[in-house]
Parts: C-alpha cells; structure tokens; sequence
C-alpha cells in the first residue's frame, strides 16, 4: 500500500477514515457505491442491502450512507447524539466463513490494534420491524464502546435469505471519535488539516443539526407529511402492481416476473422516512403507531417478492 | 475404558445460552449412551464464548452382545402375518425360525434374534451428528454457501469445526468419524481469538484442556468466574476498597471471555452525587463491569472493574482508558437524568398516568392510582397506619415510573420513587413506601414491617389480584403473566409476618366496589362469587407456601373446610396449633377415633338414605360409656369453644385432647349397630357428635394419614 499522506490517515481525519475503510473492502472484492440518493434512516435500507440480500446470486458491496432519525436530534447539544450521521455499510452474501477476520482486518486498517484493544462479539439480535427483517449477531465492542453492529440476515422483507449474507454496519463518527480521541462528535478533524486549513465535523454538519431539529420537532409540516405517508404508499402499490409481467417470455412464457421493484422500493423508503418524521413530531399515538409499521412492513414485504422475481433476484 | 472427547467450536456464544448448552449436550449424549446400552463412568460439559465442549469417561469400547427370542405367528398362520414376521425379524426364510409347541394354541414360530454389539465408536458416529443437528438453541441460524439450500445446518452461530475422539487412555484415541454439514471431524482446535490463534492438535480431554491453557483459553466457566471474582477482589483490596459482590454478573462476565483479566478504572468523583444504585445500574448493565465500596462508609468508591479477554501487551492502559471514557459518557446521562427527575415533583407527574393504559380492561394507571388510594385508606385502620400519610404515600408511590432514570433502569423503580420523595421531603414513611410497597417480590424477599408501606404494599397487590379476577385472567398451569401467584403470597406473608388481622374477604369486597364503579366495561365474571373464589386461591397459595416449609398442607384444606376462614393469621395459628396437636398421642389416636366415627357414620347414612344430625337422647343411652362419651363431648365443645372464642388454638386443641379416652372407650365396649332401632340411631347420633365437636377446630376429614 502506498504510504498515506498525514492528513489521510485514519487516525487524523475523518475522510481519510472513511477512505481507509472503502479501501479495505474494495480489497476484499466489494463494489464500493456511494451513498444512496435518499433520506433513510439506516444503511440497511439502502436497496443495495434490502434487495440485494434476496435471492440467490452473490453480492458483495460496501459503502457510507447518511442516516437519518429525526427523534434522534439534540439541536446540537449532545457530544454524539445526532439526527444526521454516517453509517458504513458491508454485506457480503453468502456470508463467506472468515468475515469475522474480516472484520477484525478492517479494525487494524483504521488503526484499531487487536494486541492493545479488548474487541469483543457480545450478542444482538438484530430485528426491523418496519422491514421485516431479522438476524442474529453481535454488537461489536472495543475497550467497553459498541462499534459496529454484526449480522447474519435471516430473513429480509418476509422471504428467507438463501443464502444468508453477512452484514457489517460502523457507526463512523463514533469510531472516528474513538481513534481522533475526541469526546464531543463536532471536535472531529474532518479532512485531517491543521490551523486555518482545519475543517472540522462541527464546521460541515453543526448548523445542519441545529436547523433540523428545529425542522424535526417544530415545523415539519404534518398535514404535508400524513399526505406524503399516504402517496408513497399507494404509489408503491402501484407500482407493484404495474410491474407484474403474467408469463414473461424472457422466461420461457411460463414464469412470473417482475419489472419495476426498484422504483416501487423507493416509494418504501419514503414512507419509512416520512414516518420517521411524524412520529418525531408526536403526532402518531402509540396505538397507531403500530399500524404505520404495520403498513411500510407490507409495502417492504411486497417489494421484496417482487425483487426476487427479477433478473438480479432470482436463479436464472 | 476409553473415554470420549467432543468439542464444537464456533463464532461467539451468547454468554446467556453458554450453561444450558453445556448441560444440554452432557445430558442429551449420555442419555443416548444410556439408550444404547453404554454405561459409562462419568461425564461433564463446558463452555466458554467459542467452544461447547464434553468429556464422557469410561464408556465401554462394545455393546454387549443381545440375544432375544422373539414369538411368530402360529405355524400354517395367515401368509401375511408370517410376512410381517420375517421382515420385523430379519429372518430370510420362515424355515429358519424355530418352531415351539404349545400344549393349549398349537405350534408358534420362534425366532431367534442375536444382535452382536457394535463398537461404541460406531455408536458415536451414529448418534453425535443426529444431537448435533437437533440441538435445542433458544435461537439458532444458518449461515454461509450451504444456507442457500434448504436442509442446512442450524446452530447457535457459525459452526466452525468439531472435534470428536474416542480412546483409552494409553492409546492414541480413534477420530469419531462422520460430518455434518461440510465440517469433518477431526482433532484440531484454536487457541485464543487474538493471543493464541493458531491450529492446535489434540488427542484426549486431559491434553486438550491443558493445551487450551497454554492457548489463554480457560476451559471451564466456573473457573474463569473464579479468576474474575478473586483478581478483582485482589484489585480492590490492594486500592483499600471491598467488590461489591455480583454472582449474577460475575457468570454474564464469565460467559464473554475466554482469559479473563480483570483491570480497575476510575470515574471523576463528581458522579458519586449520583445515588449508588444508579450508578452501579450504569455501570454494570450498560459496561457489564463490576463498582466496589469503601469498607468504611459502605458507599460507593470512583472505581470501577473491568474484565478484559486479553492480556494487553500495553498492559491493558489503551483498554482502561477507552472504559473509562463509556462510562464517563455513561455516568453525565445517567447525571443528568437523575438531576432532570429532581426539578419535577413527584405529584406533578401524575397527570401524564392518565393517558397511560394499565391493562385495557381495567383502565389507566391514573384510575388505578386511584383505586389503590381508596383502598390503603380503607386498610391503613386495620394495619395500625395513620390514614393520612398512607394514602399520601399511595398517591405518590407508581410516580417514580415516569421519571427518566426509571425509564432508563426498570429496575430501580420505588427505589428512585424513595429518593426523589426524600429529597421533595416527605415524611418518611411516606417516602419508604414507594420503594417497600413492591415488596415481598418473592419468598427471599423482605417483608416491610412499616405500617404505612404495609398499607400500600397490600393494596397495591390486592387491587391487581381482584382486577385481574375479574376479567378472568387468572393464572392458568405454568402461565402467569400478571404475575398474580407471587401478589397472593406477598399478600398472605404481609398480613403473617406482621401478625395482621385482616378479613381477606372485606378487603376483597371493598376493592372490587372500587373496581366495579368504572371497570370493567363488561361484566366478565359473578361478582358475588368473585371474594370467595379469590379466597379459595389463596388458601392454595397458603398450601403451597406451608409445603415449601415443610408443614402439612392437608391442614390448610382441614381449617378452610370449616367455612369463613378469610383471617389468614388465624388460618395459620389454627394449622400451626392443629399440627402440633397430630404429633402427639392423643391426637393421632382421637384422629384414629374420629376417622372411625366417621367411617361407621358414612356406610350407616348410605344405608339409611339419611343423616343423623340432631342431638342425642339422654335417656336411650345403656351403657357407662356412651354416657361418659357424651359428658365428654359437652365439656370438650364448651372448653374448647370457649378457647377458639380467645384464639387460643393450643388450648383447644388440649382440650380435645380430652375428647381421646372417652371416644377409645366408646369403641372398646359399644356395638354401635345395637339391634334395638332407636338405641342404634341415637348411638349413631352420638358418633355425629363427634365429628361436630371436632369441627370447632378442624374439619378432621380432611385431614390425611
């Protein structure tokens, strides 16, 4: 590997982390996408992991996706709690039988030493109600801090993963915070730089978390969001069911396929996200609040029947 | 005789499911051992976060071989019952069955079948891949290329490789050949994840544990919990502190490292404002690391004791310091709830309970609130309270369930109630109450002696054991979700232990008058049977609790049988009294009498068709000793009357006592059935009497032996 200049090493700024990391799973076959163009509220979502982990053809990818969860900001008074940050996502399907090495390979290559630091696997299920996916696993701690989250996908969108794949989620700023050795996210170098030419987290993203709190819990406007909630999800059956092809002569005129998950999935997302956003607001009850879970698990479950009769979903 | 070695090794255990797995695989390859006529010499089973590992020793290297005769059909029988007789047999040919003559039936086919004994290293290979595959995980997943097929293994976590040998101890041991699911046996493990990752080959139990060893793998969970508990009290010790003693987490710990090293960090001194349960609670649920106290003051030290899985080469300073930073984190939110929860007054919070349903059928929390202070003031007389703090401590008592450290820590609630009401400075009654009124939680638990928190405790218990009654959910075989089992029997440990006299059913009528004014919306059950019924459960609650100590539960049954026992204390004093009655003579011997009585009365009535109540006429008595009989009867009933009037079941029972020779007599001498109608009916009422007179403290039916 080439040497790093100073300000793209790991342990310096947060590009070169992130950078360290897509370096590191690109070496180990991954396609490296960039982030997906949609608010979600974690890498999971992104299609490249819901979708993809359907069916029964290889797949191995990795990449950062900003997450969102509205409820989860502070105005920018919390050291680590935002309503905005980046996750790094790795799934590898099938899972291959050495990905904890992997995992363990990708510490040291962000600067985390496995002779120095107590890494441990300490059991999490892990379960997405709104996508009706589960799996079992690990959260992963080094020196008493959760990491990264460990697991093996079971079922996604209501069909069994066969085979199952193996996915991989860091918490960026957290890990980064750990290895800059800073207690508060928005003192993060960010590109590595000293004096003037410093960029920090808190100069990139601090007004973002202020605004959007304020948006989150404040103004976000209700009667827009319930409007949009109900759009997304009628345009996702829609497009369900627009995307049924009876007797696909691309399969032999016998089979069932399916032409448009994808944009149909995006709709899911949405609604997901516009959920998200309500219920930050307050304005979903607790008993109601089951029932629009209930709701995007039925689109998540649909697009992902239809995901697996297309061509990237299925055998042949 | 050789022994067997079986190790699974896989990706990370839940340190939860650890000692159920080791016990699971001991006992389901034993059992089958067992089943397959091994008997073997011992075995036991470990487990640490990557390896389930099991040693049998002495087992047997054969079966023994079996002979059996087994009985055929009939010679000249239907063809189809000779054919179903030679494939359940094995035999080729009828002809090579004997035959065996039966004097009475004829002739019958025998067949003899010999089973010569297989070697046990085939048996192994038969059965470990068969316990293997079916192996009872809480949680179990598939994992993999082979996951894409249907069929695939199931286990805990990735299964990685297994070991199975089988061998005596002077020789090299044979491998258990078989595989499942890809992974061949073999003899290879791996040492330590990070200090000792290499292939390692072993033979038997003894070199393999050893060799763990020299690998940082301490094989045996009792021994790896051993080392945390004894480094870490040596860890404290050295700093002048004492380990504040946590078996439950000790195990959990146990369970998440293969070479446990245990390394002290400190907090700033600023968090021991916090109270010590909420520190503690942070620091050992969220950190799973163990607080210790100054021996001095017995408060909590700015310690905390971590259990690391390596030995670091730094010497574990980069670990310490990244602890000590979580729990930093860890310790200002727990900070900063804690001082949150101050600002607000615990009444103010109870606006919110209203838009919190308890259960659907019985409300919110607020009407319950309510419902559990209208009932404390009812009790606070009866249990010696001042009605005015205990209704207060009622009032405030669920208040703490809102707050943020309880939201954060469920189990510090009343805890946390008790403080922040200190700290709003109420009495101090008041104030226990919120922590005591939960308790006894079980039969461990303590019993609050308090009377205010007593007040509270059963009506709080008392509120939940009618509401659920009456709408029906009642606690069903092993199913009790509210609870409710455990309610009854703080109810019935309150009122004893604090020699209380409280009348179950009152109580049981006036919280269902609570009830009943809103909920439930429909009537589920007779609310006129309701009281009683409850009362019945208790009094099975009693039986169970008298048992688990070791008394006599037939008593329970004797004493409720006599109708309207609702004063638990006295049910109690009665059985107590009643069964050191029964250990004496006289009382086996006027059981003996009275079981008689009622046997002779019982043919008699049936042969009657009636009963013979009422009382006996003096004049047809013939004979000294049914008089006696009946002079002792009225003494004992008057006496011992009298002395249940006092509640001095002692003296009752002595009296009873009295009761023995006359009825001895009474038996020795008189025929019973006299020949004479009239002397046989009053001899018979005179039996009667008897019974009544023993119904002043006991229905003796009941009672056993």
């Amino acid at each position: 590997m080439d040497a790093l200049p100073a300000h793209m090493r790991p342990e310096r700024s947060f590009q070169g982390f992130i950078l360290a990391l897509q370096r590191f799973w690109a070496e180990q076959g991954c396609v490296i996408l960039q982030p997906y163009d949609m608010e979600m509220g974690a890498g999971t979502f992104h299609p490249a992991t819901t979708l993809r982990a359907l069916g029964p053809k290889r797949w191995n990818a990795a990449y950062v996706q900003p997450s969102r969860r509205p409820k989860d900001g502070r105005y920018g008074e919390n050291p680590n709690r935002m309503q905005h940050y980046y996750q790094f996502q790795v799934i590898m399907k099938p899972s291959p039988p050495n990905l904890q090495d992997l995992y363990l390979k990708s510490l040291a290559a962000i600067g985390i030493d496995s002779s120095i630091h107590d890494i441990r696997f300490v059991e999490d299920d892990w379960e997405s109600p709104t996508l009706g996916a589960w799996g079992l696993g690990w959260e992963c701690w080094c020196d008493g801090m959760e990491v990264s989250q460990f697991t093996y996908f079971q079922q996604v969108a209501g069909v069994e993963c066969a085979p199952v794949s193996g996915e991989l989620t860091y918490g960026l700023e957290r890990l980064a915070m750990y290895v800059q050795g800073v207690d508060r996210v928005y003192d993060l170098n960010f590109n590595g730089r000293d004096g003037a030419d410093k960029v920090t987290y808190g100069d990139v993203f601090l007004q973002a978390e202020q605004e959007y709190s304020r948006h989150n819990f404040e103004y976000a406007d209700t009667t827009m969001l319930f409007e949009q909630f109900r759009m997304a999800e009628d345009a996702c059956k829609k497009y369900l069911a627009a995307g049924w092809q009876e007797n696909s002569k691309n399969l032999g005129g016998n089979q069932k396929e399916h032409l448009m998950a994808l944009p149909a999935y995006d709709q899911c997302i949405k609604a997901s996200h516009v959920f998200n956003l309500l219920d930050a607001r307050g304005v979903i009850s607790v008993t109601e609040r089951q029932s629009y879970i209930m709701r995007v698990r039925e689109l998540a479950k649909a697009c992902g029947e239809a995901w697996v009769h297309t061509k990237a979903g299925r055998a042949v | 005789m050789p022994d067997l070695l079986l190790e699974l090794f896989s990706e990370e255990i839940p340190a939860r499911m650890q000692a159920k797995a080791a016990d699971d695989l001991r006992r389901m390859v034993t059992d089958k051992l067992v089943a397959e006529g091994l008997v073997y010499e011992g075995a036991k089973a470990f487990a640490t976060p990557r390896r389930l590992a099991l040693t049998v020793h002495g087992v047997p290297a054969r079966q023994s071989d079996l002979k059996e005769e087994r009985r055929g059909p009939r010679v000249g029988g239907p063809d189809a019952a000779i054919q179903g007789f030679l494939k359940a047999t094995g035999l080729a040919r009828i002809e090579d069955a004997k035959i065996q003559t039966d004097p009475k039936k004829g002739d019958f086919y025998i067949a003899l079948i010999e089973k010569p004994g297989r070697a046990t290293l085939d048996v192994f290979a038969e059965i470990l891949p068969v316990i293997i595959r079916t192996f009872p995980w809480p949680k179990s997943m598939r994992w993999g290329e082979r996951s894409a097929k249907s069929g695939s293994l199931s286990w805990v976590r990735p299964l990685h490789s297994i070991i199975a040998t089988f061998g005596p101890e002077t020789e090299e041991p044979d491998v258990v050949k078989f595989s499942v699911d890809g992974i061949e046996t073999g003899q290879t493990t791996f040492g330590h994840r990070f200090m000792a990752p290499a292939a390692i080959s072993v033979r038997r139990f003894e070199d393999y544990e050893a060799k763990l060893k020299a690998a940082k793998v301490v094989l045996d969970p009792q021994a790896r919990k051993d080392i945390i508990l004894e480094d870490a009290k040596e860890l404290a010790f050295a700093q002048g502190f004492e380990l504040v003693d946590d078996q439950v987490l000790a195990d959990e710990v146990a369970g998440l490292v293969e070479w446990p090293v245990a390394l002290m960090g400190s907090f700033d001194e600023e968090f021991l404002s916090i109270p010590d349960e909420v520190i503690r609670a942070t620091i050992r649920n969220n950190q799973k690391c163990f607080v210790v106290r100054d021996p001095k003051t017995g408060k909590l030290a700015n310690k905390f004791i971590l259990t690391a899985n390596i030995e670091a080469t730094d010497g574990g300073k980069v670990i310490i310091a990244g602890n000590e930073r979580v729990i930093r984190a860890r310790l200002s939110d727990a900070k900063f709830f804690y001082e949150t929860d101050l600002k607000t007054k615990l009444e103010s919070r109870l606006p919110k309970f209203d838009q919190i349903v308890f259960h659907e059928k019985l409300g919110t929390q607020a009407e319950r609130i309510k419902r559990i202070e209208r009932l404390t003031a009812e009790i606070a007389p009866l249990v010696g309270a001042d009605v005015e703090k205990a209704t207060r401590a009622a009032h405030l008592a669920k208040a703490d369930l809102l707050t943020e450290v309880v939201g954060e820590f469920p189990e510090l609630q009343g805890l946390m109630g008790k403080y922040y009401a200190q700290a709003q400075s109420e009495d101090a009654s008041v104030a226990a109450a919120s922590e005591e009124h939960y308790k006894p939680q079980g039969p461990a638990d303590r019993v609050p002696t308090d009377p205010v928190s007593i007040a509270v405790a059963l009506a709080d218990k008392l509120d939940t054991l009618v509401g659920f009654w009456a709408i029906d959910e009642k606690p069903t075989g092993s199913k009790d979700p509210y609870a409710l089992r455990r309610a009854a029997l703080g109810v019935i440990r309150l009122i004893v232990e604090n020699a209380l006299r409280v009348s179950i059913l009152n109580v049981a009528v006036s919280a269902l008058g609570g009830l009943l004014d809103k909920w439930p919306r429909e009537a589920v059950v007779d609310s006129q049977k309701l009281p009683s019924e409850l009362l019945s459960f208790f009094a099975d609650r009693l039986k169970v609790q008298l048992r688990d100590q070791g008394a006599r539960h037939d008593l329970v049954d004797a004493v409720f049988s006599l109708g309207g026992q609702d004063d638990l204390l006295l049910v109690v004093r009665r059985v107590d009294a009643l069964g050191k009655f029964l250990d004496t003579d006289d009382g086996k011997n006027l059981l003996a009498g009275t079981k008689r009585a009622s046997n002779i009365l019982a043919i008699e009535e049936k042969k009657d068709k009636r009963t013979f109540d009422g009382a006996p006429d003096a004049g047809l008595y013939q004979l000294s000793e049914e008089k006696a009989l009946a002079k002792a009867i009225d003494q004992v009933k008057s006496e011992a009357g009298a002395a249940v009037a006092r509640e001095d079941f002692a003296t009752a029972m002595s009296a009873m006592a009295k009761l023995r020779p006359a009825v001895d007599a009474f038996f020795d001498k008189v025929k019973v059935n006299a020949d004479e109608p009239a002397v046989r009916e009053n001899r018979l009422k005179l039996l009667n009497e008897i019974r009544a007179a023993t119904r002043a403290v006991a229905d003796f039916s009941k009672i056993e032996g």
